[in-house]
């Protein structure tokens, strides 16, 4: 979390703890205090503040606006289209409601390229078939980085009719926010906001409802009303992130440029995701021949906490569905996700002394298997 | 159990067996058992990581081998994944 946005949630705490549907006088303060917070994030976002709602996290805000699609579309049919490399915040429910009806095609997996692009003909056929009420593709990936072609998907999914719900919660203030969606979902954390807060911007013209019973008047579309210090250190985060943040990208790209580099220097290391069409904070590569769970060990005993797409370092046993669905490599995998400078000074000396120890780790770890001559 | 409208695979000159094996061993046994093999060499792997369906296409696709067919089978040992892999050309 962004440091300003800390003392912004702390100070918060005192000022802004009211429910700010009450009418006293610490209520009406929290009720300013989120109208602001609502302001400068809906300008950040491009959208009027009568068009963002809030979610309890960015999974949570990804559900809610799957399924206002859905239920706004019901006339349609119910069938969802999604790509191959959603969150499993889209996937899980997906798969789910289909394997509940009994119906496969009720949800449709769009597949994706090398690089983890959606396959546009592929999704054209997809939001072509008839009973499809939506269309879920992400900003970008939160795995691997690439950012999808929404321009493009999203004139798609308008000649078929269909409303395209956008995922973003890897994206937002960490590159330029989207304008091509009609139902765009995120999460706090991505622009060094707090956790347990989503953002949700349903823009008027898009048709969404929940289903259900309408409850209690909230805030926006959604309803939600938040803690009101969360989406205060979240403004407070835009704000700083948004200031910084063409400088952060091109400091962020360079970091990562050099961990692309220094992987894929490596002998039978892959590096995943786009080359160029990414985001600016996100690496991952795969080593082959080597267990990326200890990986993951060997680089945490050196001090680096470092990710793994790798299916023993998952608790399911199955590797990412992105780094399979792209047909990459899924052993051996590891993935960096750069902290803003703000949240950590020091990353650049981080990524430095990571560099320097990547090649010993990898080969170590596959000496240990016995693989370093396969 | 194969698909009626697939042609079967070429009987593998010697089979893996990396049943009950977790990322990455499937792919180094299947690595180690290639070894320098002619090129044209069927090998055939039995595994049953979950893992080794996203691994073993993208091992093929790394040593430029093809991998010509993926097909579940099950004996009394329960159910694994047979994959039958042709080595191409040493790239090395």
């Amino acid at each position: 979390m962004h440091p300003v946005a800390r003392d912004t949630l702390m100070a918060a705490v005192d000022a802004g703890w009211a429910d700010p549907r009450r009418l006293y006088a610490e209520g009406r303060t929290a009720r300013r205090l989120l109208d602001q917070a609502v302001e400068v994030l809906a300008a950040g976002l491009r959208v009027r503040p009568s068009e963002l709602s809030f979610a309890p996290s960015g999974p949570a805000a990804v559900r809610l606006a799957v399924d206002g699609a859905l239920h706004a579309g019901r006339r349609r049919g119910s069938r969802l289209v999604a790509t191959a490399v959603e969150h499993s915040a889209v996937l899980a429910p997906g798969r789910h409601r289909a394997a509940q009806v009994g119906d496969e095609r009720l949800f449709a997996e769009v597949p994706v390229d090398g690089t983890g692009r959606v396959d546009l003909a592929a999704l054209a056929e997809a939001v072509g078939v008839a009973g499809t009420a939506a269309a879920a593709v992400q900003h970008a990936n939160g795995e691997v980085g690439t950012l999808q072609p929404l321009g493009l998907a999203h004139g798609v999914c308008r000649a078929a009719g269909i409303p395209l719900i956008v995922d973003a919660q890897a994206s937002l203030g960490r590159v330029g926010s989207p304008a091509s969606y009609d139902v765009l979902a995120g999460d706090a954390q991505s622009w060094g906001g707090p956790g347990g807060l989503g953002v949700l911007a349903v823009p008027e013209r898009t048709r969404w409802s929940l289903p259900g019973p309408a409850g209690e008047p909230g805030l926006g579309r959604s309803g939600h009303t938040p803690w009101v210090p969360l989406a205060l250190a979240a403004a407070e985060a835009w704000q700083q992130a948004e200031a910084t943040r063409e400088e952060e990208e091109r400091q962020a790209r360079a970091l990562v440029d050099l961990v692309r580099a220094a992987a894929a220097a490596v002998p039978d290391v892959e590096v995943v995701g786009h080359p160029t069409d990414r985001l600016p904070h996100i690496v991952t590569f795969s080593a082959l021949y080597v267990d990326g769970e200890a990986l993951v060990h060997e680089f945490d005993r050196r001090g680096f906490a470092i990710a793994s797409g790798s299916a023993c370092t998952a608790s399911t046993l199955e590797p990412s569905h992105v780094l399979a669905a792209m047909g990459a490599l899924t052993h051996g995998n590891v993935r960096i996700t750069l902290p803003l400078a703000s949240v950590s000074p020091r990353r650049a000396l981080d990524v430095e002394r990571f560099c320097a120890a990547l090649p010993e780790v990898v080969l170590d770890v596959r000496a240990q298997l016995g693989a370093e001559h396969l | 159990m194969k698909p009626e409208i697939d042609q079967a695979p070429p009987p593998a000159t010697l089979t893996v067996d990396a049943r009950g094996l977790r990322c990455p061993l499937p792919v180094i046994r299947l690595a180690q058992a290639a070894g320098d093999r002619a090129p044209g060499t069927v090998i055939a792997l039995w595994a049953t990581d979950p893992a080794a369906r996203a691994d073993v296409p993208a091992w093929c696709r790394m040593r430029g081998h093809d991998l010509l067919d993926v097909s579940e089978s099950g004996d009394d040992g329960g159910v694994h994944t047979a994959y039958t892999v042709r080595l191409g050309e040493p790239a090395r």
